[in-house]
Parts: C-alpha cells; sequence; structure tokens
C-alpha cells in the first residue's frame, strides 16, 4: 500500500533552517559569491571613508572654496583644486573629441565594412594596443608627440587658428594639447574593442530588413545596426573616459605640470593626477598632505558624477519600445 | 612530494631566520639626494662592522621626516633643515642634525648658436625665474656675457615638478638675493613658481631642457658632471664669477663654517668667500638624541664617528664635495649628545 502523498511546507526561511540547508552545495557556492561581490562594495565603501578621513584638515580649512581656488602654494600653505580640475576635464575632454569619432569610425569599419581576415588582424592588433602599460605611452610621447607638437603641429596651429585664444600663444611642445593626444592614443584602442564588439552583436535581422527596405550599405550601417549597439558604444566611451580621468604617468610627462589655468590648448597645464603623483612622497605638513588627499576625493566625486550622468544618458536614451 | 614541500619551506623558513639574526638592523629613510653615496657607505662600514646593517629607503626628505616622526625608522635624512614647526613634533627627543656631504645646484640651458659657458648675476637668474626678463638677449644677461650672441629668443623656464631639496637650495638661494621672490615666491621644496613648465626628477628637468630650444633649468652638480651637461657659472657674493665644482662647494661651506650654529641647521647659499660657489648646500642625517636600545645607539655613534672621517673618503669618487674639517671638528662633539 502507497503511503498517501504529503506536499510539504514551503521551506522556512528562518535563520535555523539556513544553517541547515548550509550543508547543501547551492547554499555555500550562493554565500561565497555573495561574499566576494559585497567586497567590491566594502573595499569601495573603505576607500571612500578613509579620503574623507584624511582629508578632514584641509576640508575643514578650506571647505567648499577648496572646490574654485586656483592658488596652489605649499609655501604658504594655501591649496585649491580649481586649475587641477580644470586641466583634468580639459585633456580628458579633447581625448574624447578625437578618440570617439576615430574609434567609432574603426569600430564600424571593423565590423561591417572590412573583410574578415584582416578585420581580425587588426582587432589583434588593436588589443594588443589596449594592454602597453601607460609609462611606455609617456617615453612615446616625449620623444616623437612632443618634437612634433613643438615644430610641426604647434606651428600649424597658430598660423591657422592663432586668433582664435584656444590656439593662442607659443607652443612648447608639452601642454594641455598634447596630454590629450596620447590619452585619445591611450583610450582610442577600448573604444574600438568594445564598440566592434556591440556592433557584432547587432542581430542580422536589423542589418537585412534595412536593405531590404531600399537602404544603401551606409544607410543600414548606420541607421539600423548603430543605434542598435549605441549601449555598448556609449559604454565603451564612458569607460575609457574613466581610464583618462585617472591616468598618470603618461600626463605628467606631456603636460608641462603648471598649476595654473590657461585659456589656450597649446600652454600647459595640471591634472588631478598628475600632481598626486608628483607630490605626494615629499609633502611635508599635514595640510599639505591633507589637501592632496582631498584632490583625490574630488577625482572621485568627479568619476561619479560622470558615471551618474552616463546612467542618466542611458535612460534618456532608451525610452520604451527601444532594445533595453 | 608534499612531504618535500613542507621540509623545504620550513628550511627556507629557517634560514631567513638565521641570516636575520646574525645582523643588527637599523632602517633609515630620508633624502634621495644623498642615497647614492650612503649607499656605498652602509655597504663599506658594514664589511668593517659586520655585525651593524643599516637599510636606507631614498622616500624623499619629506617622507624620511615622517617616518621618524612616527618612528618607524631610526634615523632619518634631509636635503633641507627641519623648521621649527616639524622639530615641535617631536616631544621625547630632540633632533640632532648630522651634515653628511655638500652638493651643489647649476643652472643648465640649451640655447641655439650658445655654445660658450653663461655668466649669470644673482639679479639676471632671478628675474628669470620671476618672469621679468623674457628674452636671451635681455641687457640683464647680455651685460656679463659680451662675446656672446644672444637670441631675441623667448626664454622657456623649466623647473621641478615634484617637491625636491634641490627646489629648495635653488628657491633658497633666490629668496636671499631677490626681496622680491622672497615675498612673491619664498622657499622650500615645492613652491608656487611665477612662470615655467614643470618636470619630474634631475632627469626629467635635464631632459626637458635638452629637447627645448632656449630653455633654461636647474640640476644638482653631480647629475650634470655625470651627464655630461654645460652649465652656467655664477657671481657669488665676493663678485667673482664661479663655475660649480667639488673645489667651489666646499669652499662655500668652508666660508660658512665659522658662522654655523650649533645645531647644523644652516643654509650655506650665498657664502662668503672669494672661491665660494654661491648655490650650495649640506645635506643632513636626522638622529634623534635619546635612544633606547643601548645596542642601536653605538651602533648609530660608531657609524657618525666613521662617516665623517673613514666615510668622508668616498665622496670624491661619486662627485659629492666632501665636509670641510671644522665642520666635522664640530659634528664629532654633537655625537656626544646622543644618549
Amino acid at each position: 500500500m502507497a503511503a498517501p502523498a504529503t506536499i510539504s511546507a514551503p521551506p522556512n526561511r528562518g535563520a535555523q533552517s539556513f544553517l541547515k540547508r548550509l550543508r547543501g552545495g547551492d547554499e555555500v557556492a550562493h554565500l561565497i559569491v555573495l561574499v566576494f561581490a559585497a567586497a567590491v562594495f566594502i573595499v569601495t565603501i573603505l576607500l571612500v571613508w578613509e579620503l574623507w578621513r584624511t582629508s578632514q584638515l584641509s576640508r575643514h580649512q578650506f571647505g567648499l572654496s577648496f572646490l574654485w581656488t586656483s592658488i596652489w602654494d605649499p609655501n604658504s600653505d594655501i591649496y585649491g583644486a580649481l586649475p587641477f580640475i580644470y586641466g583634468t576635464i580639459v585633456t580628458s575632454t579633447v581625448a574624447l573629441l578625437i578618440a570617439v569619432p576615430l574609434g567609432v569610425g574603426a569600430a564600424i569599419f571593423l565590423s561591417e565594412m572590412a573583410p574578415p581576415a584582416s578585420s581580425n588582424v587588426f582587432t589583434f592588433l588593436v588589443e594588443l594596443l589596449a594592454a602597453v602599460p601607460s609609462v611606455i605611452f609617456g617615453l612615446l610621447a616625449i620623444f616623437t608627440l612632443v618634437p612634433l607638437m613643438r615644430n610641426v603641429i604647434g606651428p600649424a596651429l597658430s598660423k591657422s587658428f592663432g586668433f582664435l585664444p584656444i590656439f593662442k600663444g607659443p607652443s612648447y611642445g608639452v601642454g594641455v594639447l598634447t596630454a590629450g593626444l596620447i590619452l585619445a592614443i591611450m583610450t582610442f584602442p577600448y573604444i574600438i574593442s568594445i564598440s566592434r564588439e556591440a556592433l557584432l552583436s547587432v542581430p542580422r535581422e536589423q542589418r537585412e530588413a534595412a536593405l531590404a527596405l531600399g537602404a544603401t550599405k551606409w544607410e543600414a550601417t548606420w541607421d539600423a545596426v548603430v543605434p542598435w549597439a549605441r549601449l555598448g558604444i556609449l559604454g565603451s566611451i564612458f569607460l575609457s573616459l574613466a581610464r583618462a580621468l585617472g591616468e598618470t604617468m603618461a600626463v605628467t610627462m606631456v603636460i608641462g605640470n603648471d598649476p595654473k589655468i590657461h585659456a589656450s590648448l597649446l600652454a600647459s597645464g595640471y591634472t588631478i593626477a598628475a600632481v598626486i603623483a608628483n607630490e605626494f612622497t615629499e609633502a611635508t605638513g599635514d595640510l599639505y598632505l591633507s589637501s592632496l588627499i582631498e584632490l583625490g576625493l574630488v577625482l572621485f566625486l568627479i568619476t561619479i558624477v560622470i558615471n551618474g550622468l552616463a546612467r542618466l544618458l542611458i535612460v534618456a536614451t532608451t525610452g520604451p519600445g527601444t532594445k533595453k | 612530494m608534499r612531504k618535500i614541500w613542507i621540509a623545504s619551506l620550513a628550511a627556507l623558513g629557517l634560514a631567513t631566520f638565521a641570516g636575520s639574526a646574525a645582523a643588527a638592523n637599523l632602517n633609515a629613510a630620508g633624502a634621495t639626494f644623498p642615497a647614492p653615496i650612503y649607499q656605498k657607505w652602509f655597504e663599506e662600514f658594514k664589511n668593517s662592522h659586520p655585525s651593524i646593517q643599516v637599510n636606507y629607503q631614498a622616500i624623499g626628505s619629506g617622507g624620511g621626516i615622517r617616518q621618524l616622526t612616527v618612528g618607524t625608522v631610526d634615523f632619518g635624512a634631509s636635503d633641507m633643515p627641519m623648521t621649527h614647526e616639524q622639530l615641535s613634533q617631536f616631544s621625547k627627543f630632540k633632533v640632532l642634525h648630522f651634515p653628511t656631504v655638500l652638493g651643489g645646484v647649476v643652472p643648465t640651458y640649451n640655447i641655439r648658436g650658445v655654445t660658450q659657458g653663461l655668466k649669470f648675476t644673482p639679479d639676471a637668474l632671478a628675474g628669470i625665474y620671476l618672469g621679468e626678463i623674457t628674452k636671451w638677449n635681455d641687457g640683464r644677461i647680455a651685460k656679463e656675457n659680451p662675446g656672446v650672441r644672444l637670441p631675441n629668443a623667448d626664454i622657456t623656464v623649466v623647473h621641478r615638478s615634484d617637491g625636491s631639496g634641490t627646489t629648495f637650495v635653488w628657491t633658497d638661494y633666490l629668496s636671499k638675493i631677490s626681496s622680491q621672490w622672497k615675498n612673491k615666491v619664498g622657499a622650500n621644496t615645492s613652491v608656487n613658481w611665477p612662470v615655467g613648465l614643470g618636470s619630474k626628477g634631475n632627469d626629467g628637468v635635464a631632459g626637458l631642457v635638452k629637447q627645448t630650444p632656449n630653455s633654461i633649468g636647474y640640476v644638482e652638480l653631480i647629475y650634470a658632471v655625470q651627464q655630461k651637461m654645460g652649465y652656467g657659472s655664477m657671481r657669488n657674493s665676493a663678485g667673482a664669477f664661479v663655475k660649480a665644482d667639488l673645489e667651489t662647494v666646499t669652499a662655500a661651506a668652508a666660508g660658512a663654517a665659522s658662522n654655523i650654529p650649533a645645531d647644523f641647521r644652516v643654509s650655506i647659499t650665498d657664502a662668503p668667500g672669494k672661491n665660494a660657489y654661491p648655490i650650495a648646500t649640506f645635506t643632513w642625517m636626522l638622529i634623534p638624541s635619546k635612544i633606547q636600545d643601548a645596542s642601536k645607539r653605538n651602533d648609530i655613534k660608531t657609524f657618525l664617528k666613521w662617516m665623517l672621517t673613514t666615510g668622508q673618503k668616498d665622496c670624491a669618487a661619486l662627485s659629492y664635495a666632501p665636509l670641510p674639517r671644522e665642520v666635522v671638528a664640530k659634528e664629532l662633539k654633537q655625537i656626544d649628545e646622543i644618549q
């Protein structure tokens, strides 16, 4: 005689029963990966807390005016972040303005138009470029880009566009534009490789539908394929922006390390990462150290703001009915 | 297999313990400028005193002072004498300054068509670094260099972007000879430069000057000598134009030796003396006046005595200027203050 079938009660999600179920492999695995994920979260919190705590001296001393003071004087102990914020944002903007059209264009070429064999070779080379350490780029910049800038590009820009405030003044070779150029070279591989992946993941039906409706090859690419991969391309742009904002060694070798705000791109400047790398080890004096750490906090906040804007941009451009 | 692993790990562990137990370890950190000769000294000292091993980290003068304040090192080293505020951080003991070697800072330049050595007056140098003298053929520079064809070109000024004792000596000299510099900028390891491009390290400045036409920068004398760079001569307080080398730098210290304060915290820029190079400096070892551990105390005292007598002989080979005899005599007396 079969025992009557019973329906067991729903599992009790209390703590005791959790520990009992822990003996099962599933729960253990769940816990382990939860701990790993939490570790990332905890490290971020600890980082922000440590930055906040050690910059206390300068935060109390300068308050919010730290963000718009443009004097950096270790001798009189007066510190302001404005020249560094300006330099960081301008170099990253220049880098993006150059790298995004080039990168996205190259990605479109590699995914849509290049024959598969050469596309693979190019992609391999691009990914190799992405793995080069930044100090090597700095050396490359010093020995090739700086003389090029000083002897060729700078004078050419001064001659043709010297009336514009952004190209006024002499070109020393080192400067904000050179830093922007080397950052563009460094972020270019990221944009290409990630955008190419995004473009390759667009379903064939999109392309075929556009072609079937009578679009030319370029119209099909630009109007049907690229908008579909928009999220991936935007993601690659913000990833490379994050790299450009934090880039230290290559920038400090070619930016001229001058904590002043000049309107001209040909003049020298300074970025947050560069000043911390240069001055941290020899910073005597607690206020000096604290101000450098506060600069680090400011950079962190800039990164958060930009990533927040990125999220907003993605939400804004993906309305209902489009691919999320 | 596993047993072999464990056995070899244990053997390795024992070996490291055994190795470290033999030598008494002194930890020191600080200035990068004298790091080469300090490393040579610590090595040579170990040959004659095998039980004493000094571990020196060249993390910069600021780092050395900070580590001494928090107590992670037994003694420090700095290119800049400690200020009153820094000294007041020490409540348990005083920090004794022991000058070890001398260094100099030289003006190096790259001017199209100029291969001779240029002569700079203090006013010319201050004017260039303040941004007031903007062209190479300015009268204030041309006056002292009559035979030289200076171009009508903008001067590109280069300075250090990282904090450094070299900057301290340079700005200390400029503060002494120019009241405008003193009020506007001042002297420190890192300052708010009125004009100029920054580059990291002696090599950064030298590289940028070499690359940029019509530029001027400052580097350590030793660095210029080792890299075979051309540099200018400076007019000293006696009115003579002196080019920096080991002799003229030692002469600067000897000139200041008679007025040296008891705690050796002195600046010897613009020193008196006909042959004195005006942009010279001591570099110091910072030793606590009270050391609890008796063996460490004896080790440090033995090292200081050795450094002031035998060690000074190594200076010339590495292009450092040795201390003048009067200063050495005074320092040997200060060793007794270490309790």
